[in-house]
Parts: C-alpha cells; structure tokens; sequence
C-alpha cells in the first residue's frame, strides 16, 4: 500500500472513532459533523478552483439544489430519504450540466464574476418559488433512519456524514491520479499543452464542474435531513464565500485541505457566534468582519493556506514505481508524400499580417527547419498548423486530408504532436506526470473507471512509457521531482517526451534547443535523427543556426511574415535574400 | 400596461439607471487602474446614505468609527511594512496619514454633528468622513496585492466586502434610514408626475459623467491614472506611483459612491447592506461594457434600470433573478470574443 493510502486509513480511523469515543462532548462531534457536510463541498471547490483553475463563488446554490430536492419529495410527496439522495444527486448534475455548459467558457475573471451572478439568481430563485416554501424555505424534513432507527442526534448522524466525506475524497484521489485526473490537474497551468496532446478541455472542464456540484449537491442532501429544514438563506452568496475560504484557507490545490479549511472555518464561525457578542454586545455578523479580514490577509500573507504548513510534518509520497507493463499500440509512419502541405497559409491580426500566403511541404522521414528572425511569424505557423490560431486564408492539408480550422485536440488526434516556445508544463506536477498527459489518445480509461481504480492496468502501460520516452530524451534520473524544479532545457526535453507519448506522424518542436549546453544539444541532435530514422517527420524552428544547418533536410526562412526563401541548407545558406534579412549573420 | 404606466417604468428605470451609470463608471475606474474590480463599491454608497441619515437627525454617525477603525488598520499596514526601520519621522508620517486625519475629522464631526446645520455642512461632512475609506481600504486589502493576478484581486475584494458589511452592521445597525428629498417638488409634465429628485439625479449624473471626462482628458493627474491604467509598468518608469494612483482611484471611487448616495437616499431605504446589491447592478452594466469603456457602461445602466423596472413590473419576485441572469450571454459573448489571452496563471 502505498502512502498515500496509509494516510488516508489512518485518517478515516481517526474520523470514525471520534463519535465512539465518550469523553467527547456532543456538542463537539455535531460541530465535527457540521465540518463533514462543509469538507464536502470544499473538496468539490478544490478540485474546481484549486486543481482546475476555476473559481466558483456559487457553490452554495448547488448545495441548495440537493437540499431541495429531497426536502420537497421527503415532506411533500412522501418519500424515503434514502432514494432521494439519487435524486438530489441527479437534480445538482443536472443543473450543473447546463450552469456549465456556459461556465466553462468564461474566461478569466468572468468566470469567477459569472459566478456571482448565478449564485445570487439562485438565492432569489429559491426564496420567491412558492412551491419551495419561498423565504420560510421547507420545514419538518423527515431524519434518515438507518434498520429503522432514525438518526436524530449529531451522534448517530455522523458516520452517515463521515463515510461519505471519506468515500469522497478516497474516489477524488483516485480519480486525480487517473488519465482524466492528470488532464483536470493541467487545466490550470498547461491548458494549452494538454490540448495540444488531444485533451478536450471542455469536456475535462465540464467534467470537474459536475463533480465538483454533484459533491455539493450531496452535502445538500445530508445538510437538509441533518438539519431537517432548509431555508434559502443558506445558499446565498455568503454562503459560497464561506466555502470559497474553506478551500482558501485549506489550500485549494489539495484534497485534505478542503477537511482541513471547512474544519478551521465551521469551528471558528462557531466560536466566533458564541463569544463575540459577549465582548461587542448582541446582534452582528461578527463572523463576516472575521472571514473577510481572514481571506485578505491570507491572500497577501499565505496564498497556498494552510495544508502544506500541515503536510510538510508528515513523510512526502514516495516516488511512482515504474512497472513492467504491455506497451501502448504503436502506429506505423505516415507514408503519405507530402506528408503535411501548407498552402497559402495567411493570418492577420487587425491590420497586421503575421503570416503571408506562405506554402511550404514537410515529406515523409523529413526534418524540416524553420527559420526566421524574431517576429517572422515562424511560432504563428505552427499555431496555424495545430489548430491553436484560426487562418484567416489557406489551408493546411495533412496525410491528404485538410485539417484547416481543427481545434488542436482534433489536430492532436491525427497524431501532430508540439512542443512550445514558452514552455507549458503544470510547475506543480511531476515531470512523469506531465508526460503522462502526453499519452491521453492511446488510452482510455474514462471518468469512472479514474474513480474506481479500475483503470490499473492502462495506468501501468501509461508510466512505463512515459518512463521510456523520459529515458529517450535523458530525462530518466528527474522523471520524479516537479516540472518546476526543471532547468529551462530540461523543461522542453520534457516537452519533447510528452510530445512523444502521443506517438506523433509529425513533430513540431518550437526552439527545442533554447537553454540547452553543448552536450545536450548534440544529444538533442542524434534523438531527433534517431526519430526521423523511425520514419517521423519534424519540423522544427530554432535559432541555433548550426543546429538547424546539422540536422535539416529542407529550410523554409520566413522573414515579416512572408517565405523569402527555401530549399536544401546549402541552398539557403548562399541565398542573398536570406544573408540579407539575417544581415550578416553567420550561416 | 397602457402608455402612462410605461412612461412611469421608464422614468423610474432611468432613475435608478442614473445611480448605476455612476456606480459602473467608478467601478471601470477601478479595474482600469488598480485591476480591482470593487465589490465593496456598493458599500461606500450605503455608508454615505446612512451617514446623510444620522447627520439630518442631529447624531453621530457610525462612518466615524468605520473610519477610525480603516485608519488603524491602515496605519498597521504601514507600521508593519516599516519594522526593520523605525525612526520617529517615519512613524510620525505614518501617524500623518492615518490617525490623525481620521481623528480630526472624527473629532469635527462629533462636535458638528448635534448642531444640525443643514443638507450642505451635512454632505461635507460625509465626504470628509466616506472619501478617505477608499484610499485605506485600498492601503489594507489591495497594496499588497498589486502585483497579483486580478483573480486573486476579485477574491481579496470579495473578502473586503465581507468585512465591511459586518462592519456596517455593528456601526450603523440593522435599522434603515431615507433621508428627506433634497428638493421637494414634483411636476407634471403631460400625463407624468415627476419628482424633482429623480430630475435632480439624472442631471447630477450627466454633471459628474461631464465633469469626470474633463477630469482624465485635461488635468494631470487625470492622464496620470489613464496612462496607469494603460500600462501600469509603463506608468512606474515615468514616474507614476501605483500606489498613489492606486489611492486616487479608490478617493475617487468612495466620491462617487457619496454622489450616489446622496441621490439614492432619498428615494429608498438604505439598510447596512442594501449597497452591495445597488453596487453589483452598477457592476453588471460595467461589465457589458468589458470594464474597459466608460460610455458602454453608462449605456447599459441605463438600459439596466429599464430592464429592472419593467421587470419589477411584470415579475417583481424575480426582478433579480432577471437581471443577474442577464449578465450571464454577455459574459459568455465577451469572452467568446475577446482577443485570446492566457487566461492560465503562475
């Protein structure tokens, strides 16, 4: 068993215990109970704000959207509380689905601000429908009972509570650490890379958005028959604030800081509601004066919150252990001549035209160089040819099939693999997992099976060729540490592993030997042979004019957008046009 | 609905459409300097409405303990920030800029406050006591943040505004005032009664939009806070502070947040909280302007009010619903086609 797994049973003992244990007062165990229902929507918080880059003010509706569910059909159509909680489950996804479909796509502070906006719809919503109770909300909702025994004290509800909790985070952890999981974890820092590997951030998005409601939603479920009436009022805005600072002051990006912060916040609101109008006197929301003050000064002071603190006390995981596994289906080299053509490929930005009906043809078992001084449009090209900037006229034909206006997951898939100028790994991950993205379209193991750990086998197949192309690219002794810990070189021959995971036809490497010694770069120079050997294409920009004059077959040379020149390195290294636009420069 | 009904909605939604104009252009103002977009905006408005309020009756009101209790926090901040350099000039500044004004200012208020002198001395005197909560507000919860991304700036500011509603309550209570109308008359212009506040706010609207312009394209410091906003590090190599234009913006912003209130006041109960959600409607019309042009977001709080009003028409209990909904395709539509960015953050 792994560490992880040894910590997580620990805390779960400890969890369980705590209501079998006498000597703790009542008060403290529903207290603690109050934390699980609260732990759970802040574990869907951070894996949507935290993990995935999204912040949502609005959890709370989805909170909201559980508890109404079952509190209408438990009191007003008789039902079960146990069958609802199907209900309740179904209801919040539902509504998620279709909140998100237009979440999703917010980008940046809209996000967080459309948020807002349906999180205060909803609060209104909830208290103007009649058939919901409107402001007086809905009250006499029926305990769950459990072989006929009704859980009516903290007590008795709180292993309900707690085996949820743990069940979810024991599924959220394993579902991060699945093939979906690694594409969630990317979404915030390297979006663009896992898009380029054939990720749909939609879907992966969309995906983390549900999970993330559907957690709530079921937080809403226990909250309604815990506190056997649901009122509006506590699925307002301010009650979404109050998760957002759970996951805050947890630590957003980990799955025990949402325990951690939802424990620290429930306590100290309570607290705060019992002995702070003793000292200023009655009436107030002193608590807000509090959590306000707390989420800005640990904004400016500790933006991680408070679980690293936490964690940096017990044993780091162990390093993943690379097993013996099958190896990926591997496809065979694209035979098609030409391989890629780009024809008349133009892109203008308002009144400037970055690329200017530029045609140029990659062959099969071909190395290709680009090159250009600054600013001539070589890193648009290769934006055109996967998909990540629109043409505005032209086309890009591949394998004799156009693929103008692909988005670049659909590029991904007729195996065109990239790597980036500005390097995009996700800092926080490991380098092998970085890699990992990489072989997302060889596999594919879904949402569920992530979840459920049935997906071991694939999981095994997926390391060990991550591990292999690490190997290839010499990355072998680094494959554990953070991306971020990574030299600028090491970086992109981190890139290039991921690159290669997906198992690509035609490569494109974009300045592939920037920060990279000597050494590294002959290594560099002898790998890519080796690939083109295999019978890949690649077609790389860089500046480092003896490597591309080494390595290339062909050179196109772009210069203010437009190609001033191309053929054989010997060609081009005597073309006038080429001497002159570089102005001197030694080729 | 008949003609005489319309023409009221549409009279009382350019009303209140007034009051968001003003609150859009500050909150543009805001996010265009500082990248803040200031939840807390609707919370200048309700103190200077409930300071109006307790000046006309003779008490002190509870802004000057707000204000004392922001210049505290502000003059920690400073303290905090000057530990490994205390010299007793530095910290005489210090106090300089924080509790001594706050103190004076209080003080005069405390003294003038039971005189009753009527609507004029009782303005100034929320301006002296409201405009400086902007720029210690700013030195609190944003200075510190000025070179964070504006996620984490809207998060902050949503925390600000936490804290500052609490505050309200404790200092200003649950109770809701309205101040008496500062001109009382109505008029009947065809079939229409109008009332010579609402006149009053539409004009003082277009007199402070007016004087606003003037004031970014000719004074100094105007083209000073346009060019931060601009390009912020730009600004810093010419000589332009982030931090003080940093506090202009928010000076400007509690400033238009009084003007608001003054007009509002009159025409509503105002409660501790009831700012917040006259400032995110403000806040909605800034936004379908990007919260980048002024004259879109004036344009849309008018178009805001009306939505508001004919809603609250035909569907009041989901008056809000409505309008908060609709920002909903406009944010979509924004960021469908605003020019790619890297929205990813360190």
């Amino acid at each position: 068993m792994s560490r992880q797994w040894v910590g997580f049973a620990v805390f779960a003992v400890v969890m369980l215990a705590v209501p079998a244990v006498p000597f703790i007062p009542d008060y403290w165990v529903t207290l603690l109970a109050f934390v699980g229902v609260s732990s759970l929507v802040a574990l869907g918080l951070v894996l949507l704000t935290g993990v995935g880059g999204m912040t949502s003010f609005g959890q709370a509706a989805f909170v909201g959207f559980g508890a109404y569910a079952t509190a209408l059909l438990s009191t007003s159509y008789g039902w079960s509380p146990w069958p609802t909680l199907l209900v309740s489950i179904a209801v919040t996804a539902v509504a998620a689905l279709v909140i998100g479909l237009v979440t999703v796509r917010l980008k940046g502070h809209f996000l967080p601000l459309g948020t807002i906006a349906w999180g205060i719809s909803f609060y209104y919503l909830f208290g103007n429908l009649q058939f919901i109770g409107a402001y007086d909300g809905i009250q006499g909702v029926p305990p769950l009972s459990i072989f006929g025994t009704e859980l009516l004290s903290g007590r008795a509800f709180y292993p309900v509570i707690w085996v949820i909790v743990l069940a979810a985070i024991a599924l959220t952890l394993n579902l991060l650490d699945s093939r979906v999981g690694r594409a969630i974890r990317a979404l915030r820092s390297g979006a663009a890379a896992a898009e380029s590997v054939g990720v749909n951030i939609w879907t992966a998005k969309l995906a983390v958005f549900v999970y993330a409601a559907v957690l709530a939603g079921i937080a809403g479920w226990l909250y309604a028959h815990f506190q056997r009436a649901v009122t509006p009022g506590a699925f307002g805005l301010n009650a979404g604030i109050e998760y957002l600072l759970m996951a805050v002051v947890g630590g957003a990006g980990h799955v025990y800081g949402a325990v951690l912060g939802a424990g620290i916040v429930t306590i100290l609101k309570d607290l705060l509601q019992d002995w702070l109008p003793l000292v200023f006197g009655q009436g107030g929301n002193y608590e807000g004066i509090v959590f306000g003050i707390l989420l800005v000064a640990l904004l400016q002071g500790a933006r991680t919150g408070f679980w690293p603190l936490l964690a940096s006390l017990f044993p780091k995981p162990g390093a993943r252990r690379i097993l013996d596994a099958e190896p990926l289906g591997h496809e065979g080299a694209g035979t098609d001549n030409p391989l890629l053509e780009v024809r008349e490929a133009r892109k203008t930005f308002g009144g400037l035209v970055a690329v200017n009906d530029v045609s140029f043809q990659v062959k099969p078992g071909e190395i290709v160089g680009l090159i250009g001084p600054n600013g001539a449009g070589k890193s648009t090209t290769f934006n055109l040819v996967t998909g990540v900037t629109r043409l505005t006229a032209g086309q890009i034909v591949f394998r004799s099939q156009t693929i103008t206006g692909l988005a670049p997951a659909r590029v991904a898939r007729r195996r065109i693999a990239r790597t980036f100028q500005h390097v995009k790994l996700s800092p926080a991950m490991t380098v092998l997992d970085n890699v990992a993205i990489g072989a997302h379209l060889r596999t594919r193991a879904g949402f569920f099976s992530g979840m459920l750990a049935l997906d071991r086998t694939e999981e095994r197949r997926i390391f060990s060729e991550a591990a292999r192309q690490l190997q290839r690219v010499g990355l072998a002794d680094r494959m554990h540490i953070e991306a971020g810990a990574l030299s600028l070189g090491e970086q992109r021959l981190a890139e290039i592993a991921r690159a290669l995971c997906l198992d690509p036809v035609l490569l494109l490497l974009d300045e592939p030997a920037a920060g990279l010694r000597h050494g590294e770069k002959q290594a560099l120079a002898t790998l890519i042979e080796t690939l083109r050997d295999d019978g890949m294409s690649v077609l790389l920009v860089e500046h480092d004019m003896d490597f591309v004059m080494r390595l290339t077959n062909h050179i196109v040379v772009l210069d203010f957008g437009s190609k001033i020149a191309e053929g054989s390195p010997q060609e081009v290294r005597q073309n006038p046009a080429v001497i002159e636009a570089y102005l001197g420069a030694d080729l | 609905m008949d003609g005489t009904i319309a023409l009221f909605l549409i009279q009382d939604g350019i009303t209140n459409g007034a009051i968001y104009a003003l609150l859009a252009v500050a909150l543009v103002l805001v996010f265009a300097v500082t990248r803040v977009i200031l939840i807390p905006q609707g919370d200048f408005v309700t103190f200077g409405g409930l300071s109006l309020a307790a000046l006309e009756m003779g008490r002190v009101p509870g802004s000057v303990a707000m204000l004392l209790a922001l210049a505290a926090g502000a003059m920690v901040m400073d303290l905090v920030a000057a530990r490994h350099d205390f010299r007793a000039k530095r910290i005489g500044a210090i106090l300089l800029r924080t509790l001594v004004p706050a103190g004076l200012i209080s003080g005069a208020v405390v003294l003038l406050a039971p005189l009753q002198l009527g609507p004029a001395v009782s303005i100034l005197l929320t301006a002296c006591l409201v405009i400086p909560m902007g720029p210690y507000l700013y030195r609190i919860a944003f200075q510190p943040l000025a070179r964070a991304s504006v996620l984490v700036l809207l998060i902050a500011s949503v925390g600000a505004h936490l804290a500052m509603t609490g505050l309200g309550l404790v200092f200003f209570g649950a109770e809701g005032y309205r101040t008496a109308p500062l001109i009382d008359a109505n008029f009947q212009i065809g079939p229409l009664f109008v009332s010579a506040q609402s006149l009053l706010v539409i004009g003082a609207t277009v007199v402070l939009l007016v004087l606003l312009s003037v004031f970014f394209g000719r004074t100094l410091i105007g083209k000073a806070l346009r060019a931060s906003a601009i390009n912020q590090r730009g600004a810093r190599i010419v000589g332009i502070s982030t931090e003080l234009s940093g506090r202009v913006a928010f000076a400007m912003a509690a400033a238009i947040g009084i003007v608001s209130a003054i007009l509002i006041a009159p025409l509503t109960t105002l409660y501790y909280d009831s700012g917040f959600l006259i400032g995110l409607k403000g806040f909605v019309a800034a936004i379908i302007g990007g919260l980048s042009a002024y004259v879109p977001a004036v344009g849309a709080a008018f178009a805001l009010g009306i939505v508001e009003s004919f809603s609250s028409f035909w569907a009041s209990a989901f008056k809000e619903v409505i309008v908060f909904m609709s920002i909903l395709p406009i944010l979509l539509w924004r960021s469908i086609w605003s020019p790619p960015h890297d929205d990813e953050e360190e």
